[in-house]
């Protein structure tokens, strides 16, 4: 079944270019599209209409209601959305419940795009959530879905409704159903308390998972979104750790005779790799966490570190000062092929590899400031997102499309910090705080929740 | 005594936070000379006091000016009349540098104090090294004179 929709978000510039360098790739989508512009070009987000999801009893109203908040925040923070406010529909949800919405209720509302929802409770302490979105410029119905789960996982039911009407109406993977682990700071700057925290996307479901009696820093997740990585200094000896979120296990990571840090996993889970530091030296390392073999991969008298995989896990990106000053370099898996890949004016070091390959994320300091930017893998295409006093740590959504970073602001006398968590469209655009109970630093973003 | 051993970190803190230019901590001698009576011997408070704990390093460098040689001369005879104490370098860097790459200098400036104090005559199992990156600033600030007060390495008595 075909259909044609007049859905579409306007943006400026050379829009198929630049969808080409955003790596979207394959069959356009089938109904509606969302193009995106990759320079900063202005995006007239989609209005949309999500309504109240019904429910039968007072609990099942609520928890209808309360999911269409976390859909419409969820829209609504990406960007590309511009949720309508409720409060001029013409339509109830339950008018919505059966049969075809009446499009030119909509229309008058300026909505393109519908939302409609029921929450059923089942009886056995499941609830099933259904949803349907309809193409209002089209006047067609575009997709019906419809997931069962444990009433208390109701927000990741929000989340994931989210990410399937996000893929709907722009062709690309959604990241509404994720987590973001981060180092939580509080206290002076010259006595900063650090724990490992841990919160969906939005926020919301915020837990400590350290005490901050040890210093941790730079967090990064498993494939699998179960466990993190990390550096701690417990027992003044740091080290790179192995957290598991479900049972709270700690382990450390390999035997290695000096300060390791720098970790990160491999695509496929099997491997992480980190950087040694040993007798003014160091080096980039895999440890194999099936066989716990310890694979050396640069030799340079310089400083290799932060090294990231690419998605297929063939080559890894990291930052060397081996030319005089930091800059990035691409090798191949096992160490060999290395190439430099920024050449350009100030210190180019933190890279992460974006989840769809096409970009490198970076954090470049030139002059008195921080920037964060992105470059293709070949080196060129570079571009800078944002600048400040100081940014850095930047983090990919599953879907490549978005980047969470931190921002340290200096209080007015100069003495304290200030340092919040962001995101920020891969076009510079939607810069976004992340709410956190305590100052935020290192954030990492989990993989699309399995 | 505790007590004591940090309010006098304390105070060399806050004076060298008072300095323009870096300088090594044994300026805090004078703030201490009422208590040099009281100081035992071969603790890291006679380091402090009577020796220098530190040494400071220029933007992204790790080798040793003049001054910073000086400092770890002294630690070395030091060390020579203490045979028994055991020492850790406390690599550290300004908050001018990325996380990662600021813990691989800290290891880099906190090994470099430690290859001055060996090739002075120190056995090397007497010298650990740890870095912590821009983690610990000594002193507080986002200005070039508060940078310059935490490129350092820091000799700490075990």
């Amino acid at each position: 079944m075909t259909m044609k929709t007049r859905l579409l978000l306007k943006v400026a510039g050379c829009t198929g270019a630049l969808l080409l360098a955003l790596g979207v790739a394959g069959p356009a989508p089938a109904l509606a599209e969302v193009r995106i512009d990759i320079t900063k070009g202005v995006v007239e987000p989609l209005p949309i209409a999500i309504t109240s999801f019904a429910g039968s009893g007072g609990r099942e109203a609520q928890m209808g209601s309360d999911i269409s908040k976390v859909v419409s925040a969820d829209l609504e923070r990406s960007g590309l959305f511009r949720p309508l406010d409720p409060k001029g529909f013409l339509q109830t949800p339950d008018q919505l419940r059966s049969g075809e919405p009446r499009y030119q209720d909509w229309r008058a509302v300026g909505a393109q795009a519908l939302v409609a929802g029921n929450t059923t409770a089942m009886g056995d302490g499941r609830m099933k959530v259904d949803f349907r979105l309809w193409d209002v410029a089209g006047g067609q119905y575009m997709q019906g879905l419809s997931y069962t789960a444990t009433a208390d996982s109701w927000r990741r039911i929000a989340h994931i409704v989210a990410d399937a009407i996000y893929k709907r109406l722009t062709g690309e993977e959604g990241y509404f159903d994720t987590r973001i682990v981060y180092v939580a700071e509080s206290g002076p700057a010259n006595a900063r308390k650090k724990q490992l925290a841990i919160m969906d996307q939005d926020g919301e479901n915020h837990q400590f998972l350290t005490d901050g009696q040890t210093l941790v820093l730079t967090p990064r997740f498993s494939p699998t979104a179960q466990e993190i990585t990390y550096m701690s200094y417990f027992n003044k000896k740091p080290r790179v750790y192995l957290f598991n979120i479900d049972t709270g296990r700690q382990e450390v990571l390999g035997d290695f005779p000096g300060m390791t840090f720098a970790p990160r996993f491999s695509p496929d889970g099997n491997k992480v790799i980190m950087s040694m530091a040993q007798n003014g030296n160091t080096d980039i390392y895999a440890l194999d966490l099936r066989t716990r073999r310890q694979t050396q991969l640069t030799d340079s008298p310089g400083i290799d570190t932060g090294p990231s995989f690419s998605p297929d896990g063939q080559r890894v990106v990291f930052e060397s000062d081996r030319g005089g000053s930091q800059q990035l370099y691409v090798m191949n898996a096992d160490g060999s092929g290395t190439k430099r890949l920024t050449f350009g004016e100030g210190r180019y070091g933190t890279p992460v590899w974006s989840p769809r390959g096409d970009l490198i994320a970076f954090t470049r300091q030139r002059g008195g400031s921080f920037a964060l930017g992105v470059v293709r893998p070949d080196g060129t295409g570079e571009r800078i997102l944002t600048e400040s006093f100081h940014v850095e740590g930047p983090t990919w959504a599953p879907n490549g499309r978005v980047i969470s970073f931190f921002r340290d602001v200096p209080s007015g006398d100069g003495r304290g910090r200030s340092a919040k968590l962001y995101t920020i469209d891969v076009t510079g655009a939607n810069e976004r705080r992340v709410i956190t109970p305590l100052d935020g630093s290192d954030p990492a973003w989990s993989p699309l929740i399995p | 005594m505790r007590i004591k051993y940090l309010s006098l970190i304390a105070a060399v803190a806050l004076v060298a936070a008072c300095e323009s230019a870096p300088k090594d901590a044994n300026t805090g001698a004078n703030t201490g000379a009422n208590q040099t009576s009281s100081i035992r011997p071969g603790s890291q408070e006679d380091l402090v006091v009577n020796v220098g704990d530190r040494v400071f390093f220029g933007f992204d460098r790790y080798d040793l000016a003049p001054e910073a040689r000086a400092t770890l001369d002294r630690q070395a005879s030091w060390l020579k009349q203490y045979p028994n104490v055991t020492v850790t370098i406390e690599g550290h860097a300004d908050e001018r540098g990325t996380r990662e790459y600021n813990l691989a200098l800290g290891e880099r400036r906190a090994n470099s104090v430690k290859n001055y104090l060996v090739a002075g005559g120190i056995n090397p199992s007497r010298v650990k090294v740890i870095s912590y990156g821009k983690e610990k600033p000594a002193v507080l600030g986002s200005n070039e004179a508060a940078w310059a007060q935490n490129r350092r390495g820091v000799t700490v008595v075990d």
